[in-house]
């Protein structure tokens, strides 16, 4: 009974564990590979063969001399093709008179084995004929059929080749720690200011009045709604020419130009004669990435805090204990421990969010975060090994990360 | 009388007034188009002025006459005229004169209001540590309110009435987010008509409902019996497996882009629906089994034992017993899902090239260029929040659950 229970368990995980291996796991260790091996994103589409064909010699009447040609070349620069064979149907009406080395016919069918051909080798196969009334009464009767070409070559991702220069290119580059730096920043605040800003929204609502259902219902909004939705809002709303809120600003005199928050890297103003730079386009995302996630914290706290039991504020209340009092030494305590777990979950999750700042800067005016770098190495720059190589950065983090949060994080949330 | 006592009124008096007069400018000029100056200063001093009214009022031993906040209102209204020149907003009265004897009614209100309720049971007189602090808690959350509503729903109102402009009308003043009614409503609805005839989000939509359906099913299909064997079944390698499940979801989504990319265009599955309805499903199968999997072990297990000794088999169990009983938790999970698949953007963005398999979400991205102009990009914007913001609203509650349970993706 044991042994059946254990296999119908098995049995019943089988396909999850399946899709997890191959959609998860697999490229997780793909990545490790292709952070060792020099792929460009042209890569990826393996060499092979293109060809042309059409006939020449214009045959105006039955019995014309006409050639089937085939004109091919290797789509590669650098790879040579092995094994390459060419298949195809000669036309209704064509009869062959002359083939080419290494041709042969079968009834209608047209074997060319060509066997290895050099990187950016070009050639054409010409097969002589002359064509019947049949041939001529269709209307280009070579189209009906495509010729087929295999042959094998190289896979630059399944090969053997191994390199370090993804690893070297991405530390050496200047910009990896500044990238670095901003991912923390961004990681930290981003999450602090989310947390913050939820345990705000759920001190508003905790106590029961009219409307609270839908101020509930309109605070989630930010979190529910597509993402692309809200940033490309969020760019309109700031944009520099013809957004609402610099319209506002210089239109009330606030500021004297229209400020560019998505786009200005930096804003310099000096205090006491000394000169600082604040970070414009990481605060703008910054406070985004607060707005977009405070939600979900102040869902959790929320609920969190109405499981609290109202005697200890009763019995507080009688002891004089004033608001502040209350919140400091009997809320907070109560709370620490969701908390800590959102501050934990948020931190990781927010380290990993790609969209928001893809969307809002593209990584630009000193926004690019790890996996924003992932993109512009792999896509942008077409290098997917050096992509994949700040993949494994990003991942050696998390998994640093994820060993100190387990260790440190309270048992009794349990989430 | 004590000034501490009345410096917490004038300043609390001060605080309303001025955030009152921004808030009601700043929603005027919106509102109407014409360019407002909220003269925050002079409203505060009014606001001060009314608070100190007011509590003088409520510490007067004698009840009778005129109530408190009738004093306060008109104090209010009568020192911010005064202070003003009578152009509360700075705008001649001649501009919009009944929207801005609306506004300047609103703010004597919401002044008179917000004094009444922050100050209510203050005095002049020595206050306790207890009552000032009740009095700075009814500050900070009437500021929280107007704060968090505001930055809540500017972005949605901004969003929606872009969407109903004109090019014209959006380069001429930016500031101008009325609805004008006057072109009726097709012509308000331009831009959604547009995107649906000549920029296919007809199709796109389709799309995205079938793969947010689709991901929902799949991942039922596979959750649904790991969540059983989970929570119900003895193995080797269940608690473990309990806890674990979760960490997938831990692994961010960027490292997987690229092997998923590679091999995917090797595979000829990249630009295909099929593609994403292998990698979504994938993303959410761990959540939706960890949220099912808690709620099947709150599942009293004596009905499955019941129906196991009646002769149903373990398949019969889950299909007549078990299903049936965690509706709910299949339902929030469902919604949990579709919102997932339907938000997605990433995947879609690096897998689909052919605008004819285009979701909505990579749809909108190909809207955001120098050539579509910005009501396109917001009516775009627009269709693919509403039906997951009305999902939201409609099953508000099972979906609050879902959110709750699975500790969400962010």
């Amino acid at each position: 009974m044991q042994r059946r229970e254990m296999w119908l368990a098995y049995m019943m995980l089988a396909p999850t564990f399946a899709i997890i291996l191959m959609i998860v796991a697999g490229p997780l260790l793909a990545n490790f590979w292709i952070s060792f091996k020099p792929v460009q994103l042209a890569d990826l589409r393996p060499p092979a063969v293109l060809m042309n064909e059409r006939m020449r010699g214009n045959p105006e009447a039955a019995g014309d001399a006409a050639t089937l040609e085939y004109r091919m070349r290797n789509s590669s620069q650098d790879e040579e093709i092995r094994d390459v064979v060419v298949l195809d149907e000669i036309p209704e009406g064509f009869t062959v008179t002359e083939l080419p080395e290494g041709c042969a016919v079968e009834g209608m069918q047209l074997t060319c084995s060509l066997g290895t051909v050099e990187p950016r080798w070009r050639d054409r196969l010409s097969i002589e004929g002359t064509v019947s009334a049949a041939y001529l009464e269709a209307d280009r009767p070579e189209r009906d059929s495509e010729p087929v070409v295999s042959g094998d070559a190289n896979n630059i991702l399944t090969n053997f080749d191994f390199t370090l220069e993804n690893f070297q290119r991405i530390f050496d580059a200047d910009e990896f720690w500044s990238v670095l730096r901003v991912t923390f920043y961004y990681t930290i605040f981003g999450t602090g200011g989310a947390l913050v800003l939820g345990l705000f929204a759920a001190q508003l609502l905790n106590t029961s009045f009219k409307g609270r259902g839908f101020l509930r219902g309109l605070f989630l909004f930010p979190y529910v709604s597509p993402v692309i939705a809200v940033a490309f809002t969020w760019l309109v709303l700031f944009d520099p020419f013809s957004g609402t809120v610099n319209a506002l600003l210089t239109k009330m005199g606030v500021v004297a130009d229209p400020v560019n928050f998505f786009g200005q890297r930096a804003i310099e103003f000096s205090v006491f004669g000394m000169s600082f730079e604040f970070p414009l386009a990481l605060t703008t995302v910054i406070a985004f990435e607060a707005w977009r996630y405070f939600p979900l914290s102040f869902l959790f706290i929320l609920a969190r805090m109405q499981s609290i039991n109202s005697d200890m504020y009763e019995a507080a209340e009688m002891d004089g204990a004033t608001p502040l009092q209350q919140f400091w030494y009997l809320s907070l305590p109560q709370l620490m421990g969701i908390l800590s777990v959102l501050f934990l979950l948020r931190f990781i999750w927010t380290f990993n969010k790609f969209d928001d700042i893809f969307l809002l800067t593209g990584g630009n005016a000193g926004t690019r975060t790890l996996t924003v770098d992932v993109y512009e190495q792999g896509f942008a720059l077409s290098n997917l090994g050096a992509g994949a190589a700040v993949a494994v950065v990003v991942f050696v983090v998390l998994v640093t990360f994820a060993t100190l949060f387990i260790k440190f994080t309270p048992k009794e949330e349990g989430l | 009388m004590r000034p501490g006592s009345v410096l917490l009124a004038a300043i609390t008096g001060f605080i309303w007034g001025a955030v009152t007069i921004l808030v009601v400018g700043i929603t005027l000029t919106l509102v109407t188009g014409e360019v407002t100056v909220p003269q925050a200063t002079a409203a505060g001093i009014a606001g001060l002025v009314g608070a100190l009214v007011y509590v003088w009022r409520q510490s007067a031993s004698d009840n009778g006459g005129v109530p408190a906040w009738a004093m306060t209102a008109v104090a209010v209204f009568v020192v911010l005229l005064a202070t003003t020149f009578a152009a509360p907003f700075g705008l001649p009265l001649g501009v919009v004169p009944v929207w801005q004897g609306l506004a300047l009614a609103v703010v004597v209100a919401s002044v008179t209001a917000a004094i009444h309720l922050s100050l209510n049971g203050a005095r002049l007189g020595a206050m306790t540590r207890y009552e000032r602090e009740v009095v700075y808690i009814r500050v900070a959350k009437g500021i929280g309110f107007i704060v968090f509503t505001i930055i809540v729903a500017l972005p949605f109102y901004v969003m929606v009435m872009t969407s109903l402009k004109s090019q014209q009308e959006l380069l001429a003043n930016p500031l101008d987010l009325s609805i004008d009614f006057s072109q009726g409503i097709s012509g308000l609805l331009r831009s959604y008509v547009e995107l649906f005839t000549q920029f296919n989000f007809g199709r796109y939509l389709l799309v995205s409902t079938f793969v947010s359906v689709g991901t929902v099913v799949l991942t039922l299909l596979f959750s649904v019996p790991g969540a059983y064997a989970v929570s119900r079944l003895k193995f080797p390698g269940q608690a473990f497996l309990a806890r674990s499940v979760l960490l997938i979801y831990m692994v961010p989504a960027i490292v997987l882009v690229i092997p998923l990319y590679a091999v995917f265009s090797q595979l000829g599955l990249r630009n295909s629906l099929t593609g994403l309805l292998i990698v979504y499903p994938a993303t959410t199968i761990p959540v939706a089994l960890y949220m099912l999997q808690g709620y099947f072990r709150g599942l009293p297990s004596e009905l499955e034992e019941a129906g196991l000794m009646d002769g149903l088999s373990r398949l019969g169990v889950i299909l007549k017993i078990t299903l049936p009983l965690s509706l709910p938790a299949l339902a929030s999970v469902s919604l949990y899902v579709f919102m997932i698949a339907w938000n997605e953007f990433l995947f879609a963005f690096m897998f689909l090239d052919d605008p004819a398999i285009f979701t909505l979400s990579r749809g909108v991205v190909s809207l955001n260029s120098s050539e579509v102009p910005r009501q396109h990009l917001m009516a775009g914007a627009v269709i693919a929040t509403v039906p997951v913001l009305f999902i939201f609203l409609w099953f508000e509650r099972f979906l609050v659950q879902g959110l709750t349970a699975g500790s969400v993706k962010g």
